[in-house]
């Protein structure tokens, strides 16, 4: 097997390039977004193939329209990660480590949550936040966001704190360091990859959705990029270069965490779930 | 003698439950209120008037019985049926397919087998745009393209009642396939080696030591492949909004679209905490399955 014979090695390559293909197909709708985007005058008009030059109209209307909704996004999504990662890092911590009565009901609770549909929430949590001034806010819109990705942070946190070996966290405390020092000091620091993958996660979470932006503001104040493209469409039908245009800087952020933090995003899709 | 021992132990219970007690507090306002609420709701009768007056009076079973009496209740339902066994099927195929695929070794793989995550990591109303673009039915590109094949050319996808769910099914096939290959891909590589050698130096051929050795083998991973996918699935929202507004003629409808509908554009919230029930009551039979895949797993 580890002998490259020539006929071995040709067929690897016939690997690759059937790899190519079934990527090449995979990705062929995110290409046609940015070559639709890259020919703005096109509404009606059918597509060319490959865009004839590099016509970024398309996108400079895309960034006057929804510029600042990119920024809300942005604002919105790494507040929810900050609550997030506040809130589920401590409770990851104390449900792997201090063997707690109920702990594990509330890790029971935790895989049962992520299985309640959003809609469900949504729908509950308007007359709330109707009722509590949080509608149409960006506290507001960050703390339902944070619910995406808090129960996720959690298990995939607990699972990693778990195999921390306790001999570390004992001599910590036997240098007399409490549990918050032991936490902050000790466990946040040897749990690095982990908060990363939930922050990650807890981030694409966020910027991704789009029920939440729907469902808890009523007027244009806070709106993510999500319910911007989707409010666009329903008044540019005949102008797609620039819904392309706002759809491919919306898509920027994916792009950017695969490339920089491929095994976190690995790690997390199959960590979060089978673990 | 005993008290000092006893408040410091006490006072280090608290303080383990100052790590936790911030978490179960979200939860139960954001995950377990709204499933009381929800059930409370479906029994108020709601009006765009209670968003002034506040007044949402107990009606009894009348929300039910008004959803259960509305055919397009029905409709929802079988479309939800139809959209969630479609697109983990398809899902599930193909992403097993390219897991299997992506075991080999061949040069670039890692990076081709990174690559193909991009879809899954783009919002899922964007990509419904996207597609609904592609889709289009006089300047859309898939139908340009099946023209210079000279193979129709002018297929309705998303505006005709009769393809409209197959389009959505299969735009949420694409959405769903890296999901599934990543976790098959894990999977298929935690199967110890020796069993392929073993069914290797048996004369086993490949379809047959992929079916009594690969599969057996994958179960519990296939189990919880299939019922994450169905309960990510049986809840979408954002695509179907995007791709059709759950039309024409209420055609790709389904229950989470239903909610959606009942709420947010009736303002009928009563109506539209029915609809979620039932929802819950469908992702709760599977929540089951997925405890027990869980623990069997687990141990």
């Amino acid at each position: 097997m580890a002998t490259h014979t020539p006929t071995a090695s040709r067929r690897r390559w016939g690997s690759t390039v059937a790899g190519v293909l079934v990527l090449g197909v995979m990705l062929f709708p995110l290409y046609w977004m940015l070559n639709t985007a890259l020919q703005p005058e096109s509404g009606l008009l059918q597509v060319d193939p490959v865009p004839g030059g590099l016509d970024l109209s398309g996108f400079s209307q895309a960034i006057g329209d929804q510029g600042g909704h990119l920024l809300t996004s942005l604002a919105v999504s790494l507040g929810a990660v900050a609550l997030c990662l506040a809130i589920s890092a401590p409770a990851a911590y104390g449900l792997a480590r201090f063997g707690l009565r109920g702990s594990r009901t509330i890790v029971f609770g935790t895989l049962i949550t992520q299985m309640v549909p959003g809609i469900v929430i949504a729908n509950a949590l308007y007359n709330s936040y109707v009722d509590l001034g949080l509608v149409n806010s960006y506290f507001g819109l960050m703390l339902a966001d944070a619910s995406l990705g808090i129960p996720f942070s959690i298990v995939l946190m607990r699972s990693f704190m778990v195999s921390i070996p306790g001999e570390v966290i004992e001599a910590a405390q036997i240098d007399g360091a409490g549990p918050v020092r032991t936490f902050a000091r000790v466990v946040l620091p040897m749990s690095r990859n982990s908060l990363i993958t939930s922050g990650l996660f807890a981030f694409l979470f966020a910027w991704s959705d789009f029920m939440f932006a729907l469902t808890l503001n009523t007027t244009d104040e806070v709106k993510p990029v999500t319910l911007g493209i989707y409010q666009y469409i329903g008044a540019h039908v005949g102008d797609w270069g620039s819904v392309m245009a706002a759809s491919v800087l919306s898509a920027v952020p994916a792009a950017i965490l695969l490339v920089l933090a491929q095994k976190y995003i690995a790690a997390g899709i199959t960590g979060g779930s089978v673990k | 003698m005993t008290t000092p021992t006893v408040t410091a132990r006490t006072r280090r219970r608290l303080a383990q439950w100052g790590f936790v007690a911030p978490a179960v507090v979200f939860m139960l306002l954001f995950f377990g209120y709204p499933l009381v609420r929800n059930v409370v709701m479906s029994f108020q009768h709601y009006t765009p008037k209670t968003f002034f007056t506040g007044e949402a009076p107990f009606n009894g079973a009348d929300n039910w019985s008004n959803v259960f009496h509305d055919a397009l209740f029905g409709k929802a339902l079988w479309h939800t049926l139809v959209f969630t066994a479609g697109s983990l099927l398809g899902q599930f195929c193909i992403g097993l397919a390219l897991a299997v695929f992506f075991s080999r070794r061949f040069p670039l793989n890692g990076v081709l087998r990174s690559l193909i995550l991009l879809p899954w990591l783009v919002p899922m109303v964007v990509s419904g745009i996207v597609w609904r673009r592609i889709l289009d039915q006089d300047t859309g590109v898939l139908n340009s393209f099946l023209d210079t094949l000279g193979a129709g050319g002018h297929t309705p996808w998303l505006t005709s009642p009769d393809l409209a769910l197959l389009s959505v099914v299969l735009v949420n096939v694409w959405i769903g396939i890296p999901f599934n290959m990543v976790i098959l891909y894990g999977g298929l590589q935690e199967i110890p080696k020796e069993l392929h050698e073993a069914a290797a130096l048996d004369g086993a051929s490949a379809w047959r030591t992929f079916r009594s050795v690969t599969l057996p083998v994958l179960r519990p991973v296939v189990t919880v492949v299939l019922v994450l996918g169905f309960m990510s699935t049986v809840k979408i929202l954002d695509l179907i909004l995007a791709l059709t507004d759950g039309g024409p003629a209420d055609a790709t409808q389904t229950l989470g679209t239903l909610t959606y509908q009942n709420s947010f554009v009736q303002l009928d919230f009563g109506a539209g905490a029915v609809v979620g029930n039932v929802l819950i009551l469908i992702s709760a039979v599977f929540a089951v399955f997925y405890l027990r895949a869980n623990r069997t797993e687990g141990k």
